[in-house]
């Protein structure tokens, strides 16, 4: 595995997260996790990077945050999408595959 | 919505950061928490669960930093905490923060008061729309000297010119203003119909002057200031139809000129009125007009010049005047090269003045900084060592500089401010434009702008040289980085020794020549005497000694003032600014060549007069009341003229015309000491006396001289009330004491004298500082070696002869530099000095000796304490 990249390619980060919160609101772990899961462990996110991009995104108003209590009764901050922030996964999705497609393609025609 | 929500975030976290600190902190403890939990969950033991979240998060603290440092607001946080650290640094050296920023403040504060001071006169334009245009048309003799303009070259000029689209004449006016309240002297100009127009200003009521009211014998009108409307008339709007009572004439008021007006070629000028003059009125080829053009857009000055020097070429040549050789050069300058012409190269010695103190404070701060990176090499060091950047270091640094250099840049401007009122107060009454100076918004940019580059240029010397590889090798090669910044700093106080000495001994030039200036003997006892102009309406006494009546009366009024002793009377007084001067025929053949004649000052005295000034007789007998109309006409003459025109033969019974050669000649009957008629400094001039009574016209305007046995300054009132009982409406004028009179011909002088003043002791105090600065910064730096040398046996007096000798040897080597410099550069200052040579060795002897101490205070201090240093705490540290 450790051939193919387990960090998240440059720039898709930001949509990833989007796109975990866009079912429910999950708290850092939680997300991280999530991505884990869902790449089936070929993307690992690192802490730090996530929790700065949260920050970023609350900044921007894609997301919204707000401390709730988990299911084993821990204080965390859950995130969760707001409006804009649906908007911007929306359009960054679209553009993502119509990015993937053609470098598919691309990659395609060479092999 | 998002940018209001990034700001109002980020200035909520400025405000209070903790609430934010709290959240990260508790954010990622939870990230490890769940970490744990996993690790447990997979079957791992606590501390194995421990390490393995530990392992995940990469470093809880690092991750807690990169939180913090999202958003715009943390690198403000940082520069807050730069700032906070950068005070702190500074507090604690409260006594290297005092003189680096008093240093600021002198530089910035005297280059911005100065250069806010000249701005007017020497940079800016004339307040006329394209002044670049507006020329000074000026003749100039066959000698070189400056001939002011006749009315019958401007007509003609004005009339064959294609280079200029308006030409235009002035002269000063005093007409006296009566009607309502006490008699008024105005000051004002008559100017041809065209001087508006050639300046390129309107009045903003009424109207311009017409061709028609210029025409001999028009209708008299005039147009007032702004200021006259304002005092005179209380803003009268209705100002148009009513008239002025000037020289007991009714003049209807035909304009009134803008609130914003500068007449530059008379300041004070209150009314206008047309010249109206014809060619074949008598004054039209008499030279007293200064004449001015505006030139025609696109046309260059030197086509302008030549085409003047042609056509007026042409004039004499078809006109005939006589009162014009047959060379004449006419320039076209600008008006305003042509105001400032005298004063110029004084202002630019003091811009150079300037520019010396900027640089003293800019090399005295640089090596106040450059002493302490030294002392805080360790620190950074440490830092660098713990992990800062050489960027973060280079900030830190300069932003300490830009702290200084604030804290300073406002000291110096809030210094300007004061400086530019005192300066404006203590300038001379006729530099022109001194009205409009002011500490204004272009002038604080200029500070503020010098303020930042002052700082980024001084403070990143030492900010390279305290975070750069000198720093990071703590205890390598230290003797010989210390020996080369050792090097820099000493030639650094060698130039501000060198720059301090420079402007020292120019201030103590003038100094010394002002002084002289005033012990000079003005030819007469100034002492005591009290003097004022009275003037008498040319309308009223128009019979043939009905003027010379009048003035009788008013010497028989003043004496009857108690206390007064002595009245008499002068056409022209002595250093008052009078000007009066004629050519002089002798009737036998003189001994002088024409080419050495001068013009002579004339007097028209009465009885008693030369008795009053206590000037001197040295042959004959002076002038008495005999010397009347009707009786033979005499004239006393001076020793300056006798010198010129008679040589060795006796003067007296000798026969001469004064200015015309019609009549009969005036006998010379006796001689007087000379008089200083213009200036104490200029040369003393030929003069000869004559009394009102045997002049061919009558003397309207007389100066009364008046000696009394008190306190003659509190005798004026008296003595107006009483030329006012004998006709109340003439004015009186300027009332003074023969002292105030001439201090204020040393105004020039006084003023250039205050600027260097005022440099020289900015640069003393930046000379002191600086030596002090370096010297202490030196001791500190080589602490650890007086402590080994008072450790094997120096005794204090040697330390203090080391730190003594390294001083000495420094500054000598400045003075050395500046004696040189001040040789070479100080010949511009020639022409500002008077009796005293710019290489005057006591000047520059006592010059030397108060740097020279100076210095040797600014060495002690540091010598002192080198000598206290306890060898065991020096070799432990």
């Amino acid at each position: 595995m450790a051939e193919h990249g387990t960090d998240v390619i440059q720039g898709t980060l930001d949509v990833i997260i989007l796109r975990a919160l866009s079912l429910q609101p999950l708290h850092g772990f939680g997300i991280a996790r999530r991505i884990e899961q869902v790449s089936k462990q070929v993307f690992k996110v690192n802490p730090g990077s996530l929790l700065t991009a949260l920050q970023r995104l609350e900044r921007d108003g894609s997301v919204e945050s707000a401390w709730r209590i988990t299911e084993n009764s821990r204080r965390a901050k859950y995130y969760s999408l707001t409006k804009k922030g649906r908007q911007r996964l929306k359009v960054e999705t679209e553009g993502w595959q119509l990015r993937a497609a053609a470098v598919a393609r691309l990659l395609g025609v060479e092999g | 919505m998002s940018l209001w929500r990034q700001l109002s975030r980020g200035i909520a976290d400025l405000w209070d950061r903790a609430p934010r600190d709290r959240d990260v902190a508790d954010e990622v403890a939870h990230f490890r928490e769940a970490l744990e939990a996993e690790g447990r969950a997979q079957g791992m033991s606590a501390a194995e669960a421990r390490r393995y979240a530990q392992l995940e998060l990469g470093g809880a603290t690092q991750v807690r930093a990169e939180l913090r440092s999202v958003g715009w607001e943390r690198a403000v946080a940082t520069f807050f905490a730069d700032l906070r650290y950068g005070w702190r640094g500074l507090w604690t050296n409260r006594v290297f923060s005092l003189v680096a920023v008093c240093t600021i403040a002198i530089g910035i504060g005297a280059a911005t008061a100065i250069v806010s001071a000249l701005r007017p006169v020497l940079f800016d334009s004339l307040p006329y729309p394209a002044p670049e245009r507006v020329r000074a048309v000026v003749e100039w003799s066959a000698t070189g000297e400056r001939n002011p303009g006749t009315f019958g070259m401007y007509h003609e000029l004005a009339r064959r010119s294609r280079s200029f689209e308006a030409m235009a004449v002035h002269t000063p006016w005093s007409p006296t203003l009566t009607g309502d309240g006490r008699p008024e002297r105005l000051s004002g100009q008559r100017v041809s119909a065209s001087y508006l127009r050639t300046l390129g200003v309107a009045p903003t009521r009424g109207r311009d002057f017409r061709e028609e009211d210029d025409r001999p014998g028009s209708v008299p009108v005039v147009i007032i200031s702004h200021r006259l409307w304002q005092q005179h008339f209380g803003e009268d709007s209705e100002i148009l139809r009513r008239t002025l009572r000037l020289d007991d004439e009714d003049v209807a008021i035909v304009g009134v000129m803008p609130a914003d007006f500068e007449n530059v070629l008379l300041p004070g000028a209150d009314v206008w009125s047309p010249l109206q003059f014809g060619l074949e009125s008598g004054p039209a080829w008499g030279h007293f007009l200064g004449t001015i053009g505006r030139l025609r857009p696109g046309v260059d000055a030197s086509t302008a010049e030549s085409e003047l020097n042609q056509l007026s070429a042409q004039v004499i040549a078809e006109l005939r005047p006589s009162t014009y050789g047959t060379q004449l050069r006419v320039s076209a300058s600008s008006l305003q090269d042509d105001l400032t012409r005298d004063v110029r190269p004084a202002l630019w010695a003091v811009l150079a003045a300037v520019g010396v103190v900027l640089l003293l404070a800019a090399v005295n701060v640089t090596n106040l900084l450059l002493a302490r990176g030294a002392r805080r090499r360790e620190e950074f060091a440490l830092r660098a060592a713990l992990g800062a950047s050489r960027t973060r270091l280079l900030r830190q640094v300069l932003t300490e500089s830009l702290l200084l250099s604030l804290i300073g840049g406002a000291v110096g401007v809030a210094m300007a401010g004061a400086a530019v009122g005192a300066i404006v107060a203590a300038s001379p009454a006729g530099l022109s434009r001194v009205d409009v100076i002011a500490v204004d918004t272009p002038i604080l940019l200029f500070a503020i702008v010098l303020t930042t580059v002052t700082s980024l240029v001084v403070g990143l010397l030492p900010a390279l040289q305290a975070s750069g590889q000198g720093s990071l090798h703590l205890n390598l090669g230290t003797a010989r980085v210390a020996g080369g910044r050792r090097r820099i700093r000493s030639v650094l106080v060698g130039a501000q020794v060198a720059l301090a000495l420079v402007l020292l001994s120019g201030s103590g030039l003038l100094l010394r020549s002002m002084r002289q200036l005033l012990a000079v003997s003005p030819g007469f006892d100034a002492q005591g005497i009290l003097t004022m102009q009275v003037q008498a309406s040319p309308r009223r006494y128009t019979e043939p000694g009905a003027v010379d009546r009048y003035f009788d009366d008013v010497r028989a009024a003043i004496l009857r003032v108690p206390g007064v002793t002595e009245v008499a009377l002068t056409s022209q007084l002595p250093l008052s600014g009078d000007h009066e001067a004629y050519g002089v025929t002798l009737a036998s053949p003189p001994d002088v060549a024409p080419a050495e004649r001068r013009e002579i000052f004339r007097y028209a005295v009465s009885p008693g007069y030369l008795e009053l000034l206590r000037i001197p007789l040295k042959a004959g007998r002076t002038l008495t009341a005999a010397d009347r109309d009707g009786a033979p006409r005499s004239v006393v003459v001076n020793e300056a003229f006798v010198r010129r025109y008679f040589r060795d033969r006796d003067p007296i019974g000798e026969r001469l015309w004064i200015g015309a050669t019609t009549g009969e000649p005036y006998t010379v009957v006796g001689i007087v000491g000379d008089v200083k008629q213009l200036s104490l400094a200029g040369d003393t001039p030929d003069a000869v006396y004559t009394t009102p009574g045997q002049w061919r016209f009558a003397h309207h305007t007389q100066s009364l001289v008046v000696r009394g046995s008190t306190d003659i300054a509190t005798l004026a009132p008296a003595v107006r009330e009483a030329v006012w009982s004998v006709e109340r409406d003439h004015p009186v004028a300027r009332l003074t004491t023969m002292d105030a009179m001439i201090s204020e011909t040393a105004a020039d002088r006084r003023f250039t004298l205050l600027l260097f003043e005022i440099f020289a002791l900015s640069a003393l105090a930046l000379t002191a500082a600086g030596v002090y600065g370096m010297m202490a910064g030196i001791v500190a730096e080589r602490t650890r070696e007086f402590g080994l040398r008072a450790a094997v046996g120096a005794t204090p007096g040697r330390i203090v002869a080391l730190v003594f000798s390294f001083g000495a040897r420094v500054t000598s080597v400045g003075l050395v530099i500046g004696v040189v410099a001040v040789v070479l550069g100080l010949r511009g200052l020639r022409t500002m000095l008077y009796g005293v040579s710019h290489l005057d060795v006591i000047t520059h002897a006592v010059v030397l000796l108060l740097i020279a101490l100076v210095a040797g205070v600014a060495c002690a201090l540091p010598a002192v304490r080198a000598a206290r240093i306890d060898p065991a705490v020096a070799l432990r540290d």
